[in-house]
């Protein structure tokens, strides 16, 4: 499950993967829980702008994104920002957004389109979180992945 | 209950048929800690234990824990006492269970340790929520408990558990709850508003039950509501006056534990029983009858 396996992943994508699949079973939780902990605030210009962020209802847990791209003209090659908003008391699902946001975050489009829908599989937490909690991140990524290429397209 | 672990005096519980299920967050402050007493956390949120909880609680999770990795079901009487033991819990110790969304979820798991008999089981009234709202303690340390040795006890599904033939075969003989969102029940849709899409082919609602969303029971707090209060929405509009039977339902079976516990423990209902296969069970079953739109509907001719 380490690298023959993951190599159609971003390499920062594919450094988490492999961190949560070399850490013991029993400290996966904890390790969720430092991306949570270490998810950025939103830029003020979003926080007081909430209508500019999407929800994503596939989560059990209020959450909202927006992406950005720097100088969407250069198409593919154009530089993707994330930005979340998720309550404190909705550490699973923000710990789903850290690990985004520190996989994607500063990566081409190209790159961004490029990660396979089944991401959140590959965590090694299917058994700590269970498969219906890793939906709402399977949510979150296929709605970044939509935003970013109606942002890329859309020139 | 034969315990040495007192009951909460709180008024608002004496109300109650069986108010020495509730305790109070004051009263969880005051006896915390004490032998006999174990405090469990069971939240929706698989993380929400891990960044802070009561001094001294352990954390059962609901899907990692509670449910049977391999068949729809929930752990055997094997699974269940290693659990057990596993958090340091006996046989005869007093469980408060606390949670996170109004104790939705440890109501569930108060349910499922129902199941196998554990005797004395509470819920702190209000949860998780009303914890942090006062500004109480909470602690990222876990506690260290030493193993017990829990005994195997098979679990009893006859008396606190309804399955789709129960349900199927005496349609119209007892009332049923259904405790779903009314966009569900109507058919409007096959989930929860804000949730996740959890699959079942038709929506609405089994035919003959009356829709009483779980959260009629809760307060804006988190609190249940005063018997009176409980009585006026359940015995008297949806119609259960003295059933001696009556079966509720949702999605999966976790918002009707919550239901489960207001019947049966705070007015008093003999024989309440979850069905828990629930809509993702019965909207998917061949050639099992639903209703749709608002009304309750009729119990189809055979």
């Amino acid at each position: 499950m380490t690298t023959d396996t993951n190599t159609d992943l971003p390499e920062t994508l594919r450094e988490i993967v492999e961190d949560f699949a070399e850490t013991d079973p029993g400290e996966r939780l904890e390790l969720l829980l430092e991306f949570s902990s270490e998810l950025p605030e939103l830029p003020e210009k979003y926080a007081e702008h909430p209508e500019l962020l999407e929800p994503v209802p596939e989560c059990q847990s209020p959450i909202f994104l927006v992406t950005e791209v720097d100088d969407p003209d250069q198409g593919k090659r154009a530089t993707v920002h994330l930005h979340f908003s998720a309550p404190p008391e909705a550490p699973t699902t923000r710990g789903f957004a850290g690990i985004l946001r520190e996989g994607l975050d500063g990566l081409t489009a190209e790159a961004v389109l490029s990660v396979p829908a089944d991401l959140p599989l590959r965590l090694s937490l299917t058994q700590a979180v269970s498969p219906l909690r890793l939906r709402g991140m399977s949510g979150m990524l296929s709605r970044i992945q939509r935003q970013v290429s109606e942002r890329i397209d859309s020139i | 209950m034969s315990t040495s672990i007192p009951a909460d005096s709180t008024a608002k519980f004496a109300e109650y048929v069986h108010g020495e299920r509730l305790v109070s967050t004051d009263w969880v402050a005051e006896h915390a800690g004490e032998p006999g007493l174990v405090i469990v956390e069971s939240d929706e949120d698989v993380l929400l234990y891990e960044t802070g909880h009561i001094p001294g609680s352990v954390k059962i999770d609901w899907h990692t824990e509670l449910n049977d990795p391999v068949s729809r079901d929930y752990v055997d009487g094997a699974g269940f006492a290693e659990l057990m033991s596993k958090k340091g819990i006996s046989r005869d110790d007093t469980i408060v269970i606390y949670g996170d969304k109004s104790n939705w979820w440890a109501a569930y798991a108060m349910w499922v340790f129902s199941l196998f008999g554990h005797e004395d089981v509470r819920l702190m009234d209000g949860g998780r929520a009303k914890w942090q709202a006062e500004g109480r303690e909470l602690t990222t340390e876990k506690p260290k408990r030493e193993r017990t040795d829990y005994p195997v006890v098979e679990r009893d599904d006859s008396k606190l558990r309804a399955f789709l033939p129960d349900v199927r075969n005496q349609l119209g003989q007892f009332p049923l709850i259904d405790v779903r969102s009314p966009e569900e029940y109507t058919g409007e849709r096959t989930h929860m508003p804000n949730y996740p899409e959890e699959g079942a082919l038709r929506g609405g609602h089994i035919p003959t039950a009356q829709s009483v969303p779980w959260a009629k029971a809760a307060n804006e707090d988190g609190t249940f509501k005063s018997a009176a209060e409980l009585r006026e929405i359940y015995t008297e509009q949806a119609g259960l006056g003295t059933s001696d039977e009556v079966i509720a339902y949702c999605r999966i079976g976790e918002r009707s534990s919550h239901t489960w516990f207001v019947l049966q423990h705070l007015l008093g209902y003999e024989n309440v029983r979850n069905y828990d296969g629930s809509w993702t069970e019965w909207g998917n079953a061949v050639r099992v009858p639903i209703a749709v739109g608002a009304e309750p509907g009729e119990v189809p001719g055979r």
